[in-house]
C-alpha cells in the first residue's frame, strides 16, 4: 500500500506545495490557502479575482503537467454519491465559515505561527478521524 | 512590470507548483486521504503526513525569512487575517469542513486538481463544494 517510492512522492509533493506556498507569500504578500482563493471568487472584485483566477488555472495546469509526464493517479472514490453531494457543501460551506482548509491553516497557517490556525487544524483533523472511524463501524454493521 | 501584474505572474507559477505537489503526492486520489485519517484499521497509510512534513519543512523557515521584510517582493504588504482569537465561525466552520473531509476523503485543492480527471463523482464533489462556499457568501453578505 505504501513504500519508498511514494514516500518520496509525498515528501517531493510536499515541498512543490511548500515552495508555492512560500512564494505566493515573499513575493506577493498573499496566503495560498485554497479555499479563500476559490471562495474569494465570489466575493470579490477586480485585481483581487484576478490573481486568484490565475492561481486556480495554474493549479489546474499543474496537476495536469504531472499527469502528462506519468505522474497520473488513480482516484478511488469509497462513498456514494449522496455522501460525495453532503460532504462538497460541508467543505464548501466549513472553510468558508472558518477561514481555511488543509493549505491555508495547515501549510500557511502553522509557518506564520497562527494560534487559530493551529486550533483549527486540530479541530478539523479530529473531526474527519472521528468521521472515519463512524463510517467504517457503520460498513461493519452493515455487513 | 506593475505590482498588479507580477502578482498574476507570480499566482500563475504558485498555482502550478502547488498543482503539481498535489499529484505528485497522490493527495488527489480519496482513498488515499481517508486511509490516513483512518487510524483505527490497522493498515495506517502515513503518506498525509509525509506531504504535510515536507511542506512544512519549506514554509516554516521560507515564511520566517519573508517576515523579516517589511513588505512582500512585489506588493505593499503582507495579507494579515483581521480576525485573532479563536472564536466559534473559526471552531464550528473547522468542524464541518472535517466531517466533509472524512465523508469523501477530499479537500478544496485535491478537489479543484480532480476537475482534470473529469471523473463524474468529482465533478459533483467540486459542484456542492463551490455552491457551499456560495450559500456563505450569500448568508454572510
Amino acid at each position: 500500500m505504501i513504500d519508498n517510492y511514494l514516500i518520496w512522492r509525498a515528501l517531493v509533493g510536499g515541498m512543490l506545495i511548500g515552495l508555492s506556498a512560500t512564494l505566493l507569500y515573499l513575493g506577493s504578500g498573499r496566503i495560498a490557502g485554497i479555499s479563500g482563493i476559490a471562495g474569494g471568487l465570489f466575493s470579490t472584485t477586480g485585481d483581487e479575482r484576478g490573481w486568484r483566477w490565475r492561481f486556480l488555472l495554474g493549479l489546474l495546469g499543474g496537476g495536469a503537467l504531472v499527469k502528462v509526464l506519468g505522474g497520473a493517479v488513480a482516484l478511488e472514490f469509497r462513498s456514494s454519491w449522496l455522501l460525495t453531494l453532503v460532504a462538497g457543501l460541508l467543505v464548501g460551506y466549513g472553510t468558508r465559515l472558518g477561514s481555511g482548509c488543509t493549505s491555508g491553516h495547515g501549510v500557511c497557517g502553522l509557518a506564520r505561527l497562527s494560534r487559530r490556525s493551529l486550533a483549527a487544524l486540530v479541530v478539523f483533523m479530529g473531526v474527519a478521524v472521528l468521521t472515519v472511524l463512524v463510517l467504517s463501524l457503520l460498513r461493519e454493521v452493515a455487513l | 512590470m506593475n505590482a498588479a501584474r507580477m502578482t498574476n505572474v507570480i499566482a500563475a507559477l504558485c498555482g502550478l507548483l502547488f498543482g503539481a505537489g498535489l499529484m505528485l503526492s497522490e493527495m488527489v486520489n480519496p482513498a488515499r486521504v481517508q486511509g490516513f485519517l483512518d487510524l483505527f484499521n490497522g493498515v495506517w497509510d502515513p503518506t498525509l503526513a509525509f506531504v504535510m512534513g515536507g511542506a512544512l519543512l519549506v514554509t516554516l523557515p521560507g515564511f520566517a525569512l519573508a517576515r523579516r521584510r517589511t513588505q512582500p517582493l512585489c506588493a505593499d504588504c503582507f495579507a494579515e487575517p483581521a480576525a485573532t482569537v479563536i472564536d466559534r465561525p473559526l471552531l464550528l466552520g473547522a468542524a464541518l469542513f472535517g466531517l466533509g473531509w472524512g465523508l469523501a476523503g477530499l479537500c478544496p485543492g485535491p478537489a479543484l486538481v480532480n476537475l482534470i480527471s473529469f471523473e463524474p463523482q468529482a465533478l459533483l464533489f467540486v459542484a456542492a463544494m463551490l455552491g457551499g462556499m456560495y450559500c456563505f457568501k450569500v448568508r454572510r453578505g
